[in-house]
């Protein structure tokens, strides 16, 4: 049993919830009340994570507190191509976007966090720092689109875009739009097309296309 | 647009329990800084020199920057025994406080915002129901409400017809009445109390009182915070940002009636805060 303190509004938790849902792994979800009650800071929790932080992912003796971990975790036990093709290079990629997605938590998420649930922080340089992470971002896509792939490594999805896509879904609810960054939002529905997709609040499932209109 | 009555109501600026346990809340009602904090072992509001009248009820903290012109709306279920009351959290949105009541009074969303779970496709028609505005309390009610509901509320097992009714018994608070999944003769009671700190930007302060002893209390949190996340980035979209009173533009439809009630009972009693008075 794959057991996970889980908050339905973060992207960190989501992340977790996702992939387990794209490789059809159950989850045992336990809620924390990380909003108002801020249990994930009690001494009880702190316990389990001294780092007051959420998801936390227990499996037997296994405790992990980094989302990333739990990717990998996931991965290697239910679907190893989600780990990518496993050459120096690419499995190099998949680490650097999987800490990639870090710097998307700490300014995206943080923004989110600071618009939604009234976090402290200086709004405007966590704006302008995920800017800076969607413009890196925007640029490698596009070199992406010109080799031919859809993913951020290799042809395939794999972790390092379900790390990512979270808080880049979610920006908007930080007042970070993507409007100027086309590759993240092709990306963005390609992964919400991904078979056993999940949506969370705030990121919507792709409406079926309907049939377009009749010729007049 | 600040009027005489709209600063004589009461608006929500805290959950009383975080200022009981020592939390200092520095915000904004009505454009105006305010304080919430304790002081000689009471909840007290204040702002830069005046300190404002405050009522506890609810889980919340109230309190009226002008002269209350009448008491704070009862919900008799708070006191009834056996209910869980939940205070969920504030969230905050950018968006008109009187878009945020509107939204929660319509069903019509639920298939395509809060999907598989208050609604989903094709049961996507709200069938006839009833408006009135209540003598005496002088609170807008729509009843005889019903729709179908894939999970209606945390205790659900499977999918109702759900009974609702509405009331909006201030101009920034809507309490809805839905079929309790696990009781069915009672009802569950759901609020929104929304604080506007300006005319484009409230928090909004959900609230429970539910007849569900099993479910552990972060769950019901969760559930509710899913739900009231999932309107929140279709409020911070909608166009115009202020709620526009006079008809205009937008051409309602019969499951609009209760918002049809709700913008004219603001006009006819000047609760213009938040609302454009122009026609679109
Ligand atoms: N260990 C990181 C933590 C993720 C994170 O920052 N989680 C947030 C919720 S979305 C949290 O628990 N914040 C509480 C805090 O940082 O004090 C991960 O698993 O990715
Ligand atoms: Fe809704």
């Amino acid at each position: 049993m794959i057991r996970l303190h889980d908050y339905v509004l973060s992207a960190s938790c989501y992340k977790v919830r996702l992939m387990a849902a794209l490789l059809g792994v159950r989850l045992d979800l336990e809620a924390v009340d990380f909003h108002p009650g801020r249990a994930h800071k009690s001494l009880a929790f702190r316990q389990l994570n001294p780092a007051g932080t959420l998801p936390v992912m227990v499996v037997d003796d296994l405790v992990l507190t980094e989302s990333t971990a739990m990717l990998v975790y996931l991965a290697r036990l239910a679907g190893p191509e989600w780990l990518g093709p496993g050459t120096p290079q690419a499995s190099a990629q998949v680490q650097q976007w999987l800490a990639f997605s870090g710097r998307l938590a700490a300014s995206l998420g943080l923004a989110r966090l600071h618009d939604m649930l009234l976090y402290t922080g200086d709004i405007e340089a966590l704006r302008r720092d995920g800017h800076l992470a969607l413009r890196e971002l925007e640029s490698a896509l596009t070199e992406c689109r010109f080799a031919g792939h859809d993913w951020l490594v290799g042809t395939a999805p794999t972790i390092a875009d379900i790390a990512c896509f979270p808080n880049v879904a979610l920006s908007q609810d930080g007042g970070v739009t993507l409007d100027p960054y086309p590759a993240i939002r092709l990306w963005s529905r390609r992964v919400r097309s991904l078979d056993r997709f999940v949506e969370m609040p705030g990121i919507h499932r792709l409406h079926e296309l309907r049939p377009a209109p009749a010729e007049a | 647009m600040i009027t005489p009555q709209v600063l004589n109501e009461w608006y929500p600026v805290a959950m009383a329990s975080q200022i009981r346990a020592g939390q200092r809340r520095e915000t904004q009602l009505l454009g105006i800084p305010v304080t919430v904090k304790m002081s000689d072992g009471a909840v007290a509001v204040h702002g830069e020199s005046d300190s404002f009248p405050v009522m506890e009820r609810f889980g919340h903290v109230w309190t009226c920057l002008g002269s209350p012109a009448h008491d704070l709306f009862a919900v008799p279920e708070a006191d009834q025994p056996g209910r869980r009351l939940v205070d969920v959290g504030v969230v905050r949105v950018k968006c008109s406080p009187l878009r945020a009541v509107e939204n929660f009074l319509d069903i019509a969303h639920f298939p395509f915002v809060h999907t598989d779970i208050l609604g989903a496709e094709p049961h996507t028609e709200v069938n006839r129901y009833e408006v009135q505005i209540r003598e005496g309390s002088d609170e807008v009610w729509a009843t005889k409400v019903t729709f179908y509901q894939p999970q209606a509320a945390k205790s659900a097992e499977g999918g109702i017809v759900t009974q609702y009714m509405y009331r909006v018994p201030a101009p920034t608070v809507s309490v809805l009445y839905k079929t309790c999944p696990v009781m069915p003769d009672a009802w569950d009671v759901i609020g929104i109390f929304v604080q506007p700190l300006t005319e484009e930007l409230c928090d909004v302060w959900p609230w429970m009182a539910l007849f569900d002893d099993v479910t552990p209390e972060a769950e019901l949190i969760a559930f509710q915070q899913m739900i009231f996340l999932q309107d929140r980035s279709i409020l911070e979209n909608q166009i115009p940002r202020l709620l526009p009173l006079d008809p205009g533009m937008e051409i309602p439809t019969q499951a609009d009636l209760s918002s049809i009630a709700y913008r004219r009972w603001l006009k006819k009693r000047g609760l213009t805060y938040g609302a454009q008075m122009v026609a679109a």
